[in-house]
């Protein structure tokens, strides 16, 4: 029952042009580094991207941006790459801005075979425009759609060959949602450990999630703010 | 102008009381962190995934793993916990943390906020305000009272795309304080250095003048 994959590439040989794809990671911490590397050099292209941000100029998604692989981009901030406002003036790069908590919902639901949910938030922005109101016990909510993907990769620290996934403090993030809400889902990881290795208690995504696991190796894991105290 | 974010910081603090659970906002809110008291016990979120942010860590010993939302390093307090951020946003939009305290660009006499897009310059992304503002126990925003052209950021209307509509429960400026409550929008405060003749120039929005009107000591 191993879902272990020797080679990144094999990982992304599935992909194919047109593809919606849900990446985990906030802001550099925990992005599938490896896993946007090899896609950038399968080449596939028109590629519909759900995640928080959009790496940056030289890292992470950003790197699938300047090889213009991406046509839209589903994501709540996207204000740290300048490739992408120029895509966006451009009329290259299509995107639609979700608010933080209802795009993490939104891929929980989808992973979860939810497809609509309500919610307060957006309710009187330009988020709401167009979509479903309602009124429960007084308070307007909108309609807010499940996301699902046909590929989704994630990044965890520890994984065993059936998939089963621990993440390491804040690089959790978006990653068990991203996994949820993929069709086939690839996770990379930092260490690989044999099958029963891993405390069933400490599991955050059970290996049902997962479809392949790769272990990558040197992750260069970079910092995009560095904050500091002297020692 | 640092002078006047003092007294912003220094407002805002009095509102974080022991034992609540704080999300503060990236930028001038962020800055809040360093100036609660040892006595006071609070945890902070950040919507990335971690409840009881700490301070940021020695040289050295910075860890790309453990972020805030604002992706600066940070540490952790004892006590705080790590989450995914489905989990994270149930706790924001579930009214389960008590206060949020954000930036703001302009914040209109009937508690609407924009604080997130300015139209005809480049989109960033709303990131979690929209949720926040929606799912926090109280909402306050903290924000110079006019731009560096002079204009008031408090509004009849708010010009800029809102964040949310009728969200604020407290705007703390450089030169006031207001509460909204039961639709009205009331002058509680006088920050040191003001006068209510100048709050009122530079106040665009209609408001009323609390009867407990205080200059801060």
């Amino acid at each position: 029952m191993s879902k272990v994959i020797s080679s990144v590439e094999d990982a992304v040989s599935e992909i194919h042009d047109g593809a919606t794809l849900i990446a985990g990671g906030f802001g550099l911490c925990g992005i599938p580094e490896k896993l946007i590397l090899a896609l950038r050099e399968s080449g596939v292209k028109n590629l519909t991207v759900v995640s928080n941000n959009c790496g940056v100029d030289d890292w992470g998604l950003g790197l699938l941006l300047k090889t213009k692989q991406i046509k839209k981009m589903i994501a709540s901030y996207v204000g740290e790459n300048k490739l992408f406002e120029q895509q966006y003036l451009n009329g290259e790069l299509e995107v639609e801005l979700v608010p933080q908590g209802t795009l993490a919902e939104r891929l929980r639901a989808g992973g979860a075979g939810i497809p609509a949910f309500y919610t307060a938030t957006g309710v009187g922005t330009d988020i709401a425009r167009g979509k479903e109101h309602k009124v429960f016990n007084g308070r307007t909510y909108i309609m807010e759609k499940g996301i699902t993907g046909d590929f989704a990769f994630v990044k965890a620290w520890k994984a065993d060959p059936y998939g089963n996934l621990i993440y390491r403090k804040t690089a959790r993030n978006f990653n068990p949602v991203a996994a949820r809400a993929g069709k086939t889902t690839i996770a990379e990881v930092e260490q690989l450990v044999g099958i029963g290795e891993l405390d069933p208690d400490r599991i955050h995504t059970p290996g049902v999630y997962v479809r392949y696991v790769f272990e990558g190796k040197n992750y260069e894991k970079r910092i995009e703010k560095l904050t500091t105290v002297k020692a | 102008m640092a002078g006047k974010r003092h007294f912003i910081l220094e407002r805002a603090l009095k509102e974080i009381k022991d034992g609540m659970n704080v999300n503060l906002g990236i930028g001038m809110p962020t800055l809040i962190a360093d100036r609660i008291p040892e006595d006071v016990h609070v945890m902070l979120q950040s919507e990335n995934g971690l409840l009881g942010i700490g301070a940021y860590p020695k040289e050295g010993e910075a860890d790309p793993d453990l972020i805030n939302a604002g992706k600066e390093t940070v540490t952790v307090v004892p006590g705080a916990s790590y989450f995914d951020s489905a989990e994270s946003f149930a706790m924001i939009r579930g009214g389960h943390i008590d206060l949020a305290i954000l930036g703001g660009m302009e914040v209109s006499e009937e508690g609407d906020l924009a604080n997130w897009m300015i139209p005809g310059k480049m989109i960033k992304g709303m990131g979690g305000a929209m949720d926040l503002v929606q799912g926090a126990g109280r909402t306050i925003v903290i924000m110079d009272h006019v731009n560096k052209h002079g204009e008031s950021k408090v509004k009849k209307r708010c010009s800029l795309p809102l964040t949310g509509q009728g969200v604020v429960d407290c705007l703390i400026t450089d030169l006031a304080v207001f509460q909204f409550k039961d639709d009205e929008m009331r002058l509680v405060e006088i920050q040191p250095g003001a006068t209510l003749h100048e709050v009122q120039n530079k106040t665009e929005a209609d408001f009323l003048i609390d009867d407990g009107l205080t200059s801060y000591q």
